[in-house]
């Protein structure tokens, strides 16, 4: 009978064998906290600099410093003299206190943050006296720092990565506490820029005393260092761009035409980039953001303009090439709903571009609409703004040009189908839309598309998008799409018609007296953009010399009214500058420099400080204080 | 003599001696490993780490396996009176000369090293028990022979624990297998395992729960489970008085666990409950012990790489917590192959039993199966938290020269039992 007794027994082995072994499948294959709450090894991420920032001459406009965080260690934190410290520090009593306590409810026996980013000055100022102060130590972080006060929007900034953008990420590289670049080529070239995190492993025992590196370092990955950018802007001209812009709001874009470069960008108001980089992040944002007159927008890029009677350039150029006109077509004043400025006889295209006749063009885009074998003039007018539609596409309206920043408008160019939503199919013609033709209405740019149109007039036809880094890792290494020639399509011949025309306007046409230069030819069409709100916004876009161009510009000035008198004199002062290197226009440039327009920028009116989906958490370079907290976060697992 | 001791080779099951070479041999690395110091790259060849001193515990072991192979069979069931009061004295010993390790008063010192009694009093234990219950006179239903085998069970309990070694004093609830085996009534492990179980509940709920609870089950039983027949009153107070009794068992478990428990016991008992509940204290071990397995996950860190264990994160990790040391470094593979290796080598021993032609080796048999399987239940349990923290060592592979020994020469004596088989069949 006790025989089968045995069988229990077997059975009492084997049961408590299959419960243990289940048991260690959980616990060692199935289920990961406790490996994740593994407290011999530590992950050290090695944060490699991120890459600088130079101008085409080779000057530095973005690099690193050196500054330090302060950590304190609650529990070897001895001292009698408090107050001596926190004069030492420059900070009150009851800061020190609070600063402490959250030290302490963090962590009494790991060290915290104390003080961040404190500057290498201010280091050298306290290092000797803080040996009498045990607790602190010290961890090296760096700050992006700015050669000079310029170039804000283009640069952008850097901040530590939001909540969102970290679950947002695609291949998963950044992790909490990380500084990623939120704007302008900081985020365009992000990648690019930081290069690539190392991790060292490394043990440390019981009491948390490093052990040395695991398995000889076999897992650990090398840093690589941030590749630096060779910006194409012109450090000097963009500083004297942005002087000339104090006072106005509006915006600078300055070309090379030859290589589709950017050689200054300014948007004004504009900001100093330092501000970002500093402790006082969030206070500074929200200032900015607050203020009237919207410094954050890069007018640049991101703002919606009529391009005005500078599109009267390529309105010639297509009908041209259309065969709508000839270069020596006449147009009478008479059947056109627009006035003229007044001016002499007109001798062709030229001429008509040089006194910018409103008539003239009002009679070349008819010509441009009915230029086809329809005659319903509602068909005919359809067929004629799709051809027009397909010309003014490849001069860079309507869509993005690709510059290298986060933030570039589309702009607006009407297409049939726009019309027809509006109107109703062929049930509109040329009458409905004539305001085109003088570059009002629904078309809309920014000033880099009006740059961009001068570069391709001083190239006779083509353009490489505009960018703003000529070289990525070493200089004149730009990325592929940037060395691609877009062509218009229009034959060279057609552009030295426009060509001699904006070059008489500056010499005797809409263009102000002043904004002649001494030597140098400029062309030049000047461009009056209506707006519902208030004065027109001044426009020019001009290139020079005349042949072998080198520099093409075109300068936005918000409410100052004519193109010729206000942008026109801005945009010959920066052509100067950049073509001979110094001004000699000295009164000129003065009087320009100190001319204030603000009182007229139009403040729109909603400005209720709507706070962003997503509010930029301040720049902190402290990697090695997440680690801090990675490791907490596993203690916390285990304390629950 | 030459024939026998040329049959004995023959003879000797092969594969037990193969399971047991190929555990003291993991056991050996992975008390290197435990105790390995990358930086001062210790040497397995050096009496001055626990490594080395295994290594001289496992290689005297191999002359204690001569000798008792060497031995005639019957001296251990003729000696096992012998041997036992030896044992016991030996445990009287240690209480009068015996000198303190680590809070346990059981230790006789011997030169360098230090000798556990407690150990090897398993040993005669075991032989007493099996001599004594295979007496053909003995009957294991008979209430006075019940109290004779609970005598020699409680005697060298009793002793241990006065020296303070709870842990081992409980190895010998593990007689209750071969007891069973040898024909104790049923309701006897019965009452053992439902006092685990009602022990362990206990713990978890509140006593007035388990208390109702009893009384439902003890309603639900006679009402339908005994027949309706049987329901007499007779019935109803024998009932109740067996239920009475497990109520009064858990009301007396509480009281245990507060007020005749050490604190350190205590505490022990309810990091089991609630690891959290005292992190860096005694929930310590359990915390990092599972966090030493866990980080092993399928293939382990590699030999010598494991750094839960090195680091010293896991007290006590080349002796009771040697296997964390397994499951780091080895993973779920390495872990999963020493419990398999454990729970064969305790099947095997039951078979050997069951073949075994004297009742005397049979219940020897059982009595290394069940000891075995109470130290492999226990420190694996507590490694892994399901089990409460008892420091008791995990046969052939915990780092020790007392088990080390006593462990060999439990499981030799029967192997040598076993290998005489042949020869007692023709004997009797």
């Amino acid at each position: 009978m006790s025989e089968n007794r045995k069988f229990f027994v077997y059975g009492l082995f084997v049961v408590v064998g299959i419960i243990y072994l289940i048991r260690l499948l959980f616990l060692q294959v199935l289920d990961n906290t406790y490996e994740t709450a593994s407290n011999s090894i530590k992950a050290i991420p090695d944060v490699p600099m991120r890459g600088q920032i130079y101008d085409r001459k080779g000057n530095l406009i973005v690099f690193n410093t050196l500054v330090y965080d302060l950590y304190v260690t609650p529990n070897k934190f001895k001292v009698k003299d408090t107050l001596s410290l926190c004069n030492l520090l420059k900070i009150t009593k009851n800061d020190f206190d609070s600063l402490m306590r959250v030290a302490k409810i963090y962590s009494r026996a790991k060290p915290s943050l104390f003080m961040r980013q404190l500057s290498k000055e201010d280091f050298a100022r306290i290092q000797d006296a803080m040996v009498d102060y045990p607790g602190f130590e010290y961890l090296k972080s760096s700050i992006r720092t700015y050669s000079a006060p310029t170039f804000a929007h283009a640069l952008g900034y850097v901040s530590e990565i939001s909540k969102k953008q970290l679950d947002n990420q695609d291949n998963l590289y950044y992790h909490q506490g990380d500084l990623v670049g939120q704007s302008g080529l900081e985020k365009y070239y992000e990648e690019q820029l930081r290069g690539r995190r190392g991790v060292r492993y490394v043990m440390q025992d019981v009491h948390g005393v490093a052990k040395g590196p695991w398995k000889d370092g076999e897992l650990d990955t090398i840093a690589s260092a941030g590749q630096n950018l060779y910006s194409s802007i012109d450090l000097k001209l963009q500083q004297y761009s942005d002087s000339l812009m104090a006072g106005k709001a509006g915006a600078v874009v300055a070309i090379e035409p030859s290589s589709g470069e950017i050689l200054a960008m300014t948007s004004a108001p504009t900001y100093d980039p330092a501000l970002f980089a500093t402790r006082e992040f969030s206070k500074n944002y929200s200032k900015l953001y607050r203020d009237p007159y919207k410094p954050l927008n890069n007018r640049a890029l991101s703002g919606s303009y009529r391009p005005g009677s500078t599109f009267k350039t390529v309105q010639a150029l297509v009908a041209m090439q259309e065969g709508a006109i000839s270069p020596g077509s006449i147009f009478s004043h008479a059947g056109a709903p627009m006035k003229c400025h007044g001016h002499g006889g007109l001798t062709g295209v030229s001429s008509a571009i040089q006194w910018s006749c409103n008539p003239y063009f009002y009679h070349v885009f008819r010509r441009m609409l009915y230029a086809n074998s329809e005659k319903n003039t509602f068909k005919a007018s359809a067929i004629g703004l799709t051809k027009w539609h397909d010309y003014t596409e490849k001069f860079g309206f309507g869509h993005k040009l690709g510059i290298d920043l986060p933030s570039e408008s589309s702009g607006k160019l009407p297409d049939v189908k726009y019309y027809d939503k509006i109107y109703g199919e062929k049930r509109w013609k040329f009458s409905n839309i004539y305001s085109l033709s003088i570059g009002e209405g629904e078309l809309l740019i920014n000033p880099l598309k009006l740059a961009n149109l001068a570069a391709i007039i001083a190239n006779r036809g083509w353009y490489i998008a505009p960018h703003l880094v000529k070289g990525v890792g070493k200089n004149n290494n730009p990325l592929a799409q940037y060395t691609e020639k877009h062509e218009t399509g229009v034959e060279p011949h057609y552009f030295e018609t426009v060509v001699n025309g904006m070059e008489m306007a500056v010499i005797r046409g809409t263009v102000s007296r002043g904004a002649i230069i001494p030597d140098v030819q400029m062309c030049g069409k000047t461009g009056t953009s209506q707006n519902k709100k208030g004065k027109d916004h001044s426009i020019f876009i001009a290139f020079a010399p005349k042949y072998n161009p080198k520099i093409a510009i075109a300068v936005l000035v918000e409410n100052a009214g004519f193109g010729g008198f206000y942008a026109a004199p801005v945009a010959s002062l920066i052509i100067e500058k950049y073509i001979k290197g110094h001004v000699d226009r000295k009164a000129y440039e003065h009087e320009w420099k100190n001319k204030n327009l603000m009182q007229n920028v139009i403040i729109l009116k909603p400005q209720t400080p709507k706070p962003k989906e997503e509010k930029p958490t301040p720049p902190k370079s402290k990697p090695e204080a997440t680690i801090v907290k990675q490791t907490t976060a596993a203690e916390k697992k285990i304390n629950g | 003599m030459a024939r026998n001791e040329q049959d004995i080779t023959q003879n000797i099951d092969w594969l037990t001696v193969l399971i047991y070479a190929a555990c003291v041999t993991m056991g050996l690395f992975n008390v290197y490993a435990a105790i390995y110091d990358p930086e001062e790259q210790t040497k397995l060849f050096d009496l001055s780490n626990s490594a080395g001193r295994q290594l001289m515990f496992i290689g005297s072991a191999v002359f204690i396996i001569i000798a008792i192979l060497v031995i005639d069979h019957k001296f251990w069931e003729a000696f096992a009176r012998i041997i036992y009061g030896f044992s016991i004295f030996l445990l009287l010993a240690v209480l009068v000369f015996g000198s303190e390790i680590k809070g346990s008063h059981s230790w006789i010192k011997l030169g360098s090293f230090s000798l556990q009694p407690a150990e090897f009093s398993k040993i005669g234990t075991a032989l007493m028990v099996s001599k004594f219950i295979t007496q053909p006179n003995v009957n294991l239903n008979k209430f006075k022979d019940k109290l004779w085998v609970a005598g020699i069970l409680i005697l060298p309990m009793l002793l241990i624990l006065v020296s303070k070694e709870t842990g081992c004093a409980l190895v010998f609830a593990s007689f209750m297998i071969v007891l069973y085996r040898e024909g104790i009534e049923g309701i006897y492990p019965a009452m053992l395992l439902i006092a685990i179980v009602l022990f362990i509940l206990s713990l978890f709920f509140p006593i007035l729960y388990i208390c109702l609870g009893l009384a439902a089950l003890a309603a639900i039983v006679y009402r339908f489970i005994i027949p309706r027949y049987d329901r007499s009153k007779k019935t109803l107070i024998n009932l109740s008085l067996v239920f009475g009794m497990m109520m009064l068992f858990v009301s007396s478990v509480d009281f245990f666990t507060k007020h005749v428990l050490q604190p350190h016991q205590r505490k022990r008992i309810d990091v089991l409950i609630n690891p959290k509940a005292d992190p860096t204290g005694k929930g310590w071990n359990v915390i990092q012990s599972k966090i030493a397995i866990g980080s092993g996950r399928l293939w382990g860190k590699g030999f010598l790489d494991g750094t839960q264990t090195k680091f010293n994160f896991v007290p006590e990790q080349h002796s009771d917590f040697i296997f964390c040391t397994i499951g780091e470094e080895h993973g779920f593979v390495g872990s999963a192959a020493v419990v398999l290796l454990i729970l064969g080598l305790m099947c095997r021993i039951i078979f050997l039993a069951e073949r075994q032609r004297t009742r005397f080796a049979r219940a020897y048999g059982y009595c290394v199966a069940g000891i075995l399987f109470f130290h492999f239940l226990v420190n694996i349990g507590m490694t892994i938290g399901l089990m409460v923290v008892i420091g008791i060592p995990l046969p052939f592979f915990s780092y020790g020269g007392s088990s080390m020994w006593a462990f060999t020469i439990l499981l030799f004596i029967f192997l040598k039992l076993d290998a005489q088989r042949p020869y007692t069949l023709s004997r009797t």
